[in-house]
């Protein structure tokens, strides 16, 4: 009875997973023939194959450039964004500060106000202050800013899930809370961290319109801004170069998912919870 | 947990939170205020109100609160809110990283690499992806289904960017909890299982005690992120007859290319509060957040 | 937090970091603004929504391998050592539009500034942009330019009067038709009608062959401006109304209520495909329907004609452009009802270049942006393609190659119109987008004219800004 009931739970999840499968990756074979397709349209069709799209692409001065500068800006971001919403959700998760989950959501909100368009002024207005206008550091700070309440929000609730008598004892050892924090907790919440590193990365890497606001010369530009470059003046996409140009600009952080989960992510640590 | 087990002590702990909060305070509370202020102006990109801007009190507030097309699209907003982000990206969300815990090697990786990439393709492709899986005369879909020249986007225009956004946004949500379902020990669900609970209990008993935070600021995340989405004007446009004009694109039609930036940031600010009503809704459903790991163990026992 | 006990003696590195990011955000404020050059020399910017590889990318090359070279060559010849750079981007119009008057409001940004013509007023108006002979000096009006644009295209950069921009060049719309589709339906090879009748009279005869949409005349919001400039404006413009005239916005006009009951005609009668107006992609959509010859008649700009179906570089080719595709003016609603007693009407654009008045050498900004308007500098950023340009002497050259490029400048820009540059253009023209909506779906002219009016009254500022 039980072993029947096991075999019918297993075939249910090999539907449910095939059907999740097939939804996620239904859309995507427009990404996998038009690049390939000597004229492609915006419907799927079996391609006239060519490899001339890549050599396009290739050609264009600033796509591969533009590449780089996506995983520096959008590293940045996730490398700032990571350490010190951590040192923060760490301290916010140990220590009484009345009213902090508030604060928190109150700075949740105003991040929704300025990643909306509504903010490109003061946001504007501010780094030209600063002179941070054509900068890479002027993209990875303003758009850190936005991007950490909500890293805090969502590290927050793995530091208080983790259980502190690790720490307690590490302390009677004499270890010091950045001691602990790195060895201890930071082990133990490292699915968190993962999370927020892909999280960080991908919102960077789509993001458009800061981006051209905030930098000048388009050998700083990532790939979201350079990829508009591939619209007509009247504002037709050129399909070719488009297809191309998004199936190369999307490998990265696929690959860093994979590399990241593989290698960080989701796995037990020890035995600390065994 | 504020029994300060690490011994951080308040110093300390401001050190910890200082860096963070002045990155916050000057690249995100500083502008987001002079946003709101800006919703008290008449001000515009270019033209005279650009020289010279007004303060008009709240009458960017009247005039939205008094636009039909404003209330529609708050009604369509909610429905997008709820249907693609609340039923849609958590729910799916949750039942991959449900089925998917435990298991490793290729099908783990294929799944979880699909719906990775549906969040992290940058939006304009995106577009496209959807035009040719929808479209009327060569779309994908009408060719598998047989029902050529069906207008998905024309006829069901909220369903098809629900759809569209669940696609595009239940990665989040299924890395949050995958990452959540590790904290939950396994060894809690063996107890549970050899004590006869069914898939159901378990879930009830074991493991959403555990991972209610975690719920709850997935929640408040994506509804947020939701509300601000801009993406699906790419596929619709916002139409037909405004059919499926979302706040964003309220927001950009009205606001942004108009250049009225006064009234933008007076919307941007309504939206706010309205997230404000979503999250207060979450944490009335969710409360007794009491810390997960204290509770935990209590459940087991009495499951067992 | 160094008295804590059990601190560590260095300093955290929490502390560090917050330092290095503090230090780093001062270091870089300090630096911002840039010094001035200390060897005499000047630095000019350039810069455009064009950029190499993309949008635009002809006009791109041109200013870096052709006028950049050249101004500084002749710059250093009369002894002066002249940098200029170029600022390339490639985006929507609309978002280049909100980048330069950001740069332009902080009182920074590039020497010289391409902008589209609309732009020139509600620039003006916010104190972006000064008249040119106040920036550029006296040589502006001593211009030897002048004397070859002519009076209706230095319009494009002239604002109350003042002249603001040079103008780069100008376009026209026109009906574009496909010959083997008129063939087929026994209509003439070589067609041009004469009234909004005949324009529907060769739609009926086309509706006849199977899986032809007989009409596209863009409406709806989908399309965007596509819809007022390739629609709405001509269509009014042929009814012998002007969007804005004598100071006041066009309200629920005769004219207005003749456009919407053309489109309801169109629409409403099977001659056109009211879905496709309501596509996110609907003006892709249909060039890509033209070029399979599966349209008969299209109205839309000279950039159809040389950026879509070009039959090399298109964006939806077809190889016998030359032989299948006709081209006819917009006919007036009848012979001579057009704006100024016409038979025929067009709407026209155009990008031109200004100088930013906060440039730090505007004088040789100046010498800089005559160089890029010369006839040498037009024909060299031509480089053997057809286009309209500002100066007839250029225009006499380069037009003769191409039969529908001369068709513009001669039979369609006497006839044509400009819209008006002012702020609250943008949202006029999305009401006039929605009223086509409305009767592309069905309602009745007179009730979508008065939800327009009602409409712009707000967008203006009160009934006392709008004529009927």
């Amino acid at each position: 009875m039980n072993a029947v009931r096991h075999a019918l739970g297993r075939i249910a999840a090999a539907v449910f997973l095939a059907l999740v499968a097939a939804f996620f990756a239904l859309p995507m074979l427009w990404l996998a023939s038009a690049p390939f397709d000597a004229h492609p349209s915006i419907t799927v069709s079996i391609p006239e194959f060519t490899l001339a799209n890549f050599r396009a692409v290739l050609d264009n001065p600033y796509a591969l450039g533009s590449i780089g500068n996506s995983v520096i800006q959008a590293g940045g971001a996730a490398l700032i964004v990571v350490v010190l919403a951590a040192l923060a959700a760490y301290a916010l998760s140990r220590v009484r500060v009345p009213g902090r989950d508030v604060l928190l959501y109150v700075l949740l909100l105003l991040s929704s106000v300025v990643t909306g368009t509504a903010a490109m002024v003061p946001i504007f207005e501010l780094a030209s202050r600063l002179g941070l206008i054509d900068t890479h550091l002027g993209v990875i700070l303003v758009v850190s800013g936005g991007l950490l309440p909500a890293a805090i929000f969502i590290l927050k609730d793995f530091m208080d899930a983790t259980p502190t008598s690790y720490e307690e004892s590490a302390r009677v050892f004499g270890a010091s809370p950045l001691q602990i924090l790195r060895h201890i907790v930071v082990p133990v919440v490292r699915p968190g961290l993962a999370t927020i590193v892909v999280w960080a990365v991908a919102s960077v890497w789509g993001g458009f319109l800061m981006q051209y606001i905030l930098l000048r010369d388009p050998a700083k530009s990532p790939s979201a801004v350079i990829l508009y470059t591939l619209y007509t003046e009247g504002g037709q996409p050129n399909l070719d170069l488009i297809s191309t140009f998004s199936l190369l600009y999307s490998l990265p952080v696929v690959v860093m998912y994979l590399f990241v989960s593989g290698r960080y992510g989701f796995r037990l640590h020890g035995g600390l919870k065994q | 947990m504020n029994t300060d087990a690490a011994g951080l002590g308040k110093r300390r702990a401001v050190g910890f939170v200082l860096p963070a909060l002045v990155l916050i305070g000057v690249f995100l509370v500083f502008p987001a205020l002079w946003t709101i202020y800006l919703g008290l102006t008449d001000y515009r990109l270019t033209g005279l109100a650009a020289a010279d801007p007004q303060v008009v009190g709240v009458e960017n507030y009247t005039t939205a609160l008094g636009d039909d097309r404003f209330r529609n699209s708050l009604w369509l907003s909610v429905q997008y809110v709820l249907g693609s982000a609340v039923i849609g990206q958590a729910g799916l969300g949750f039942a991959i990283a449900w089925m998917l815990r435990g298991r490793r090697g290729p099908v783990r990786r294929v799944v979880e690499g699909l719906v990775l990439l549906s969040w992290i393709l940058p939006s304009s492709v995106v577009a496209f992806l959807w035009i040719a899986l929808l479209d009327r005369d060569g779309g994908t879909l009408n060719a598998l289904l047989g029902t050529p020249g069906a207008a998905w986007l024309l006829d069901h225009p909220m369903l098809s960017i629900i759809v569209f956004n669940t696609w595009r946004g239940t990665a989040f949500s299924m890395m949050l909890y995958a990452a959540a379902l590790e904290t939950v020990p396994p060894s809690h669900l063996e107890t549970a299982r050899l004590a006869g609970a069914s898939a159901f209990q378990q879930l009830r008993d074991v493991v959403l005690p555990r991972i209610k935070g975690h719920v709850l600021t997935n929640m408040l995340l994506i509804s947020l992120w939701t509300f601000n989405d801009f993406t699906p004007f790419l596929i619709t446009a916002g139409g037909p007859e405004g059919r499926s004009e979302i706040l964003p694109f309220y927001v950009y039609t009205t606001a942004l290319r108009g250049g009225q930036l006064g009234f933008g940031a007076a919307v941007s600010f309504l939206i706010l509060l309205i997230n404000l009503v979503f999250a207060l809704a979450y944490l009335r459903l969710l409360r007794n957040r009491a810390p997960a790991s204290a509770l935990a163990p209590g459940r087991r026992e009495a499951s067992g | 937090m160094r008295r804590s006990p059990r601190s560590a003696p260095r300093p955290t590195p929490v502390a560090a970091l917050t330092a290095v990011l503090a230090a780093a955000v001062l270091a870089l404020a300090s630096c911002g603004s840039d010094a001035p050059a200390e060897d005499g020399s000047v630095t000019l910017t350039i810069t455009a929504n064009a950029i190499s590889g993309g949008k635009n990318a002809a006009s791109a090359d041109w200013i870096k391998q052709w006028v950049i070279p050249r101004f500084e060559a002749a710059q250093k010849a009369a002894g002066r050592d002249v940098r200029v750079l170029f600022q390339p981007n490639g985006v929507d119009d609309e978002q280049y539009k909100t980048k330069i008057a950001l740069d332009l409001k902080s009182r920074t940004g590039a020497d010289v500034i391409d902008v589209d013509g609309i732009w020139v007023g509600e620039f003006a108006q916010a104190g972006y942009i000064k008249p040119l002979a106040e920036v550029g000096g006296p040589g502006v009006d001593a211009w030897e330019g002048w004397s070859q644009i002519p009076q209706a295209v230095q319009g494009l950069g002239i604002f109350d009067g003042k002249k603001y921009g040079l103008p780069q060049g100008t376009d026209g719309r026109v009906l574009y038709y496909n010959k083997r589709l008129f063939a087929e339906a026994g209509l003439p090879g070589s067609w041009q009608p004469k009234s909004w009748q005949e324009i529907i009279d060769a739609g009926t005869a086309l509706k006849k062959l199977p899986g032809v949409t007989p009409i596209q005349i863009n409406a709806g919001t989908a399309m965007g401006e596509a819809t007022t400039m390739q629609g709405a404006l001509p269509l009014l413009a042929g009814t012998g109304t002007e969007v804005y005239s004598n100071g006041k916005w066009t309200g629920a006009s005769q004219g207005l209520k003749d456009v919407l009951a053309f489109y309801r005609q169109i629409y409403g009668g099977g001659l056109g495909d009211p879905k496709l107006q309501q596509e996110a992609k609907g003006r892709d959509k249909s060039f890509a329907e033209f070029a399979d010859g599966k349209i008969g008649i299209l109205a839309e700009g000279d950039y159809f004609w040389r950026a879509v179906v070009e039959p090399k570089a298109g964006v939806a080719p077809m190889a016998d452009r030359d032989q299948v595709v006709g081209y006819a003016k917009i006919p007036a609603r009848e012979p001579g009802a057009g704006i100024r007693g016409q038979d025929f009407v067009s709407m026209s654009g155009g990008a031109v270049r200004v100088l930013n008045p906060f440039s730090k050498n505007p004088r040789q900004a100046w010498e800089l942006l005559a160089f890029m308007h010369s006839a040498e500098a037009l024909k060299a950023e031509l480089a053997g393609a057809a286009r309209v340009t500002s100066r007839t002497d250029v225009n006499a050259e380069v037009l003769s190659g191409d039969p529908m490029l001369t068709f513009i400048a001669d039979e369609v820009l006497p006839v044509t119109a400009y819209r008006p540059g002012l702020a609250v253009y943008p949202q006029v023209s999305a009401a006039l987008q929605e009223a086509t909506a409305a009767a592309v779906s069905g309602t009745p002219p007179e009730e979508a004219a008065s939800a327009y009016r009602a409409k712009v009254e707000g967008i203006v500022g009160g009934p006392g800004n709008v004529a009927d």
